[in-house]
């Protein structure tokens, strides 16, 4: 009986009882959640414009990280840093499509899927010898103490990456509505062959796509680098995208935005509140847990694109 | 042996599956500059394959072009991506229309436009034009083209298609599934493309009947393979074809193939 209660309601009375600290893990966990969407993106863009899931996601976003910490460490001005790294990851996009899709095009996902986790060890060691193994204090001139607001207590470092994040999010989505290459990719994502049918050349548009996904975790990378300093584990990073992408679906950028501000929320709420009860580390296991419930339930995920019937 | 006016040339074109499957066993026929030519045949006679090899989508499909060759306006196109092709002015609305669901109406026909780069005032005034030739799309031009209906969609992918200010289109299996009066339609529009812009078109069909009505000239395939050609007047009085493929014959149908083979019998006894 005790124990029901302490799972089951107790956590709730200490909600109530302190609003103020509720809003206050609330914020933390959706503005920690804008980093997962942000993986998450990646995964969608690249699975949407060429049906690759693509595992090397969490890797670029350390690969990227690492290369611009290794550029500020070699005396680069952080602006000079950051259009270095933009050039290395449009580099990278040219050689995965070169290298990797362009000789296996027309082959199955499950072996396109295995490619990107060549591509993966391959950033990984290649990011190794460049830059060596320990962990890279990366500091990008963000105050790190918290900021108040109204009583409420802001990690000024989470506010920033929200931004930043918010703003990428929001240009990305100007891209696919307004722009020529933005239309094209989403042409491409909805049918491959009609697309190449009116002379949408599908190599550029692969290229495009993997330059956005690198950008993306570039942005990631840097801010996730700028809090737990830029070391090895932030490709595992990656993993927390994988229920993010369930609970969104793979295919839909609304449902990795939302996704990860739920997963970021949900976890930071599970470790404060119920932590206590059923012990602490809650939040590294309890978005599997959240996205295990979806599978059972809405396995297309909240937003996973409608296939469209007419009758 | 390029006959003049003629805008595109299929030379004798062999067209490979998978590495095995042999499919297309030579092919040749020509498409004169402004005119409307039918491509005939059954199913699975190569019709669409034909129209891959030309406009190369067959890559995509594992298909190849291991004979025989392309050329439009007098050179040789069949190693260029589709890419470079629209460019040029080959575009191909494929069978089952394939128009992009989630865009809207405005945005498939755009797509169309994307090799160009003469700039958004000729873009604009083109989708002008396409809402002259298709009214009906410029009424649903923000709908989604995914709930718009068969014959819309096919107004969608032939006027996504003319985006790309094409001087030739492979139009495949325009008639598939829609009712007769909007085929009618679409027909009567391609063809008002045609006489007022010298559009020429390569049109496959299973529907001989209209495309015979439409087109100046045919070719039958049958098991890739051209087995007939002619002025589309004749092949619409020659009794094989009325029999297979007009329905106008009266015994239950047969395998032109049947047919070649008992001439065949016949020229070798006498
Ligand atoms: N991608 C492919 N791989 C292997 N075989 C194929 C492929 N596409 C078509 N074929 C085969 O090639 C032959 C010709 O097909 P094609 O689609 O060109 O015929 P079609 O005349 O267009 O028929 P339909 O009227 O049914 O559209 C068929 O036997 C078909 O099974
Ligand atoms: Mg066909």
């Amino acid at each position: 009986m005790h124990i029901l209660y302490a799972i089951l309601i107790g956590p709730f009375v200490t909600m109530a009882r302190e609003p103020a600290f509720l809003i206050e893990v609330l914020i933390g966990g959706l503005l920690a959640g804008v980093m997962y969407s942000l993986v998450a993106l990646g995964f969608v863009l690249i699975y949407k414009a060429s049906g690759v899931f693509n595992y090397a996601q969490g890797t670029m976003v350390l690969f990227a990280a690492l290369t611009f910490v290794g550029m500020l460490e070699a005396g680069l001005p952080v602006l000079l840093s950051l259009i270095a790294v933009i050039a290395v990851m449009i580099v990278l996009a040219f050689a995965v499509e070169r290298v990797v899709l362009r000789p296996l095009v027309n082959q199955s996902e499950i072996i396109l899927f295995m490619s990107t986790l060549g591509i993966s060890y391959f950033l990984v060691g290649l990011g190794q010898i460049l830059w060596g193994g320990d962990v890279h204090p990366l500091d990008i001139g963000i105050p790190s103490g918290p900021l108040t607001v109204h009583g409420i207590l802001i990690n000024q470092l989470d506010l920033y990456a929200a931004i930043v994040a918010g703003t990428l999010v929001v240009a990305l989505a100007l891209f696919f509505q307004k722009t020529r290459v933005g239309r094209a990719l989403r042409a491409v994502a909805d049918d491959h062959q009609a697309a190449m049918s009116v002379g949408i050349p599908l190599k550029q548009i692969w290229v495009v796509t993997w330059a956005i996904a690198g950008l993306v975790a570039l942005a990631a990378g840097i801010m996730w680098g700028a809090s737990l300093g830029v070391q090895f584990s932030l490709a595992l990073v990656a993993l927390k995208a994988l229920p993010v992408l369930i609970l969104g679906g793979f295919t839909s950028i609304p449902g990795a935005i939302v996704g990860g501000l739920i997963v970021g929320a949900a976890e930071k709420l599970g470790e404060v509140f119920w932590g206590p009860v059923i012990g602490s580390g809650v939040e590294d296991w309890f978005a599997y847990i959240l996205a295990l419930i979806f599978l059972l339930f809405r396995p297309q995920g909240l937003f996973g694109e409608r296939i469209i019937e007419r009758v | 042996m390029s006959e003049p006016g003629s805008l595109l040339r299929v030379n004798n074109v062999e067209v490979i599956y998978d590495h095995v499957i042999l499919v297309l066993k030579g092919v040749s026929l020509a498409v004169p500059e402004g005119g409307i030519v039918a491509l005939l045949g059954a199913n699975g006679a190569g019709k669409t394959t034909t129209l891959k090899a030309i406009s190369n989508l067959l890559r995509a499909e594992r298909g190849e072009v291991t004979k025989g060759s392309v050329e439009f306006r007098g050179e040789r196109v069949d190693r260029l991506s589709p890419s470079d092709l629209v460019r040029r002015g080959v575009v191909q609305v494929m069978e089952g229309r394939h128009v992009f669901q989630h865009l809207t109406v405005e945005e498939n026909l755009l797509t169309g436009a994307f090799t160009r780069r003469d700039g958004r005032g000729g873009i604009a005034r083109d989708l002008e034009h396409v809402y002259l030739h298709f009214p009906r799309l410029k009424e649903r031009r923000y709908a989604q083209a995914g709930y718009t209906s068969g014959g819309e969609q096919q107004m969608i992918a032939i006027g996504r298609a003319l985006m790309s200010r094409p001087k030739l289109i492979l139009l495949d299996e325009p008639s598939m599934g829609l009712a007769p009066q909007l085929v009618e339609e679409i027909f009567e529009i391609t063809r008002s493309l045609n006489r007022e812009e010298g559009l020429a078109v390569l049109l496959a069909e299973q529907n001989a009947n209209i495309a015979l009505r439409f087109a100046g000239y045919g070719y039958i395939l049958e098991s890739g393979r051209v087995v007939l050609d002619g002025p589309a007047a004749a092949l619409r009085q020659n009794a094989d074809v009325k029999e297979f493929y007009l329905g106008l014959g009266g015994e239950g149908r047969k395998s032109y193939r049947d047919v070649k083979h008992y001439k065949r019998r016949k020229r070798w006894l006498a």
